[in-house]
């Protein structure tokens, strides 16, 4: 089977032919860096995304937030409805920890702005 | 109130922050930021999703973060800025007229002045859709400000008119946050935003892109409740058996970006009637001397690490202009053959290596971008792919400029 991907590492978007054989990985064309290899072999057997939205702050309002590393795809609205019960503090600075190893998956949701500015 | 700066940036978001910071390493001291909004980082602020700085940074940064380090940067240096500013007028001698509710109304005398004040989006005035004018519809930039800053969701179920980037950006967005996205409708048989957008906003989420399709009618008397899709035709018109209804509550509009520039027309300069913004030479300097526009203001990008990189530029062509250091050199047009859009800058009157920005009127597969002087050819890049969403450059060298014996250099795609 060939599966046709566009890589979403950076904005260049290069086409991505992957050849697969039960799940199994026979040979990736179409990428022009080291990166791009390697999205093709985890988005062909366990896809994984970087989660950015915003968190409630305690008072109101919103900050950003984002996992500090990618998160499988099909966990991110389960990762959503956590970060929208966190209340996160009024005196919280760029880089915070917010939730720690979101289910599980390794993946800290830390602040990508002051809430203060 | 009346001052001198040697310096004067208009806007504080990524444009304004490089080059307030290239102008300062460059030795320029007395520079002064103005921006109308509550803090630097422009619409940066808003734009929480990463992918910003692959370039610059060699990491991945959401625009908050992209955003705070540049303001780091201004910060260390103790750059002067004023928020809460808002600049009324600009006049070819210089004088900067702005307005807050500290200083009240006051004059500032620069030596120069870089015109940093990004876009804005296209309205839904300027798009003459049909139908009534309920509550509902939205720029996707304002959708975006509305989630990402202030906490609030526009609506509930969604169409977006447009795949530029923020509308495919929102489409994600508001499905993250619950909302139910139906269609983004693109007039174009192809998406203006980038592939990895079209990819991981819209693909992930089983989001229909329905490329040649536009929206004909708004329905909803206080809200919106729903809108008439239609087909295009190759001419754009819509095919009236090709109607189709949606329900929804929300209509997002992400149509195109234009700079800002009422500020460059009160000074009088001179536009670039396809860009929209500035014409400039190789050092961003726009026909007044010492003034100097970069970013968005002058033409629309798709990464902001180019816009610093353009805004560098900008700063140290200040700096270089305040400390009375001139260029030599013939000036020479840079003309384009329709199939390239348009080149940012327009002219080149340096002998140095310049960078050319351009865009391409149309999808072109399996092309070579020729760049000539006369009949000789300086230039012949193959390209598998170009496309009006992606920025398109080429690297004229000094080299090439001192052997030019025309007056011009004709940018084209060919086959």
């Amino acid at each position: 089977m060939t599966r046709e991907l566009t890589c979403i590492v950076c904005p260049k978007g290069c086409q991505l032919k992957v050849e697969l054989e039960n799940n199994k990985i026979l040979s990736v064309e179409g990428y022009t860096c080291k990166r791009g290899l390697e999205y093709a072999n985890t988005e062909c057997t366990a896809p994984m995304r970087t989660l950015t939205t915003t968190a409630p702050v305690v008072g109101g309002g919103v900050v950003p937030v984002k996992t500090d590393k990618p998160v499988p795809k099909e966990l991110m609205l389960e990762c959503m409805k956590v970060i929208n019960t966190v209340r996160v503090s009024p005196d919280a600075k760029i880089g915070d920890t917010v939730i720690e190893n979101i289910l599980d998956t390794g993946a800290n949701v830390i602040t990508t702005r002051n809430v203060k500015v | 109130m009346s001052v001198k700066a040697d310096l004067v940036i208009i806007g504080g978001g990524p444009a304004g922050m490089s080059a307030a910071v290239a102008a300062y390493d460059a030795g320029i001291r007395d520079i002064l930021i103005l921006e109308r909004d509550t803090s630097l980082g422009g619409i940066l602020r808003q734009c929480i999703h990463n992918g910003f700085g692959l370039h610059r940074f060699k990491e991945e940064l959401t625009g908050p973060e992209y955003a705070y380090r540049y303001e780091l940067m201004v910060r260390e240096r103790n750059i002067p800025f004023k928020l809460n500013t808002m600049v009324l007028d600009i006049t070819q001698d210089k004088v900067v007229t702005a307005i807050n509710g500290e200083d009240g109304l006051f004059e500032i005398e620069a030596k120069s002045i870089i015109l940093a004040m990004g876009c804005r989006e296209r309205p839904k005035g300027a798009l003459n859709i049909s139908g009534t004018r309920p509550a509902g519809i939205f720029t996707a930039g304002t959708a975006q400000r509305f989630v990402n800053m202030d906490g609030y969701m526009p609506g509930k179920k969604v169409v977006i008119l447009g795949s530029g980037d923020i509308g495919l950006i929102m489409a994600r967005r508001m499905t993250l946050e619950g909302a139910k996205v139906e269609a983004v409708c693109e007039l174009m048989p192809y998406s203006g935003g980038l592939a990895r957008n079209i990819e991981q906003c819209l693909n992930d989420f089983n989001i229909p892109l329905m490329l040649s399709h536009t929206v004909v009618e708004i329905h909803g008397k206080e809200r919106v409740t729903g809108v008439t899709i239609a087909r295009v035709d190759e001419n754009r018109r819509p095919i009236y058996e090709s109607r189709q209804y949606i329900e929804c509550d929300t209509l997002l509009l992400s149509v195109g970006l234009l700079p800002e520039n009422e500020l460059t027309k009160s000074a009088d300069i001179s536009l670039d009637r396809i860009t929209g913004g500035a014409i400039v030479d190789q050092s961003r300097q726009t026909k007044i001397e010492g003034v100097f526009a970069c970013g968005n203001v002058l033409h629309v990008h798709d990464l902001v690490d180019y816009v610093s990189e353009e805004s560098e530029i900008a700063g140290r062509s200040a700096a270089d202009y305040i400390k009375g250091k001139t260029t030599t050199g013939k000036d020479i047009s840079l003309i384009t053959d329709g199939k390239v859009r348009y080149t940012v800058p327009q002219k080149i009157s340096a002998e140095e290596n310049v960078t050319v920005y351009f865009r391409v009127s149309d999808i072109y597969r399996n092309v070579r971008i020729v760049v000539r002087d006369g009949e000789s050819i300086l230039v012949n890049k193959k390209k598998q792919k170009v496309a009006p969403g992606e920025m398109e450059t080429v690297t004229i060298t000094a080299d090439m400029i001192k052997n030019i014996k025309g007056n011009t250099l004709s940018f084209s795609i060919e086959s």
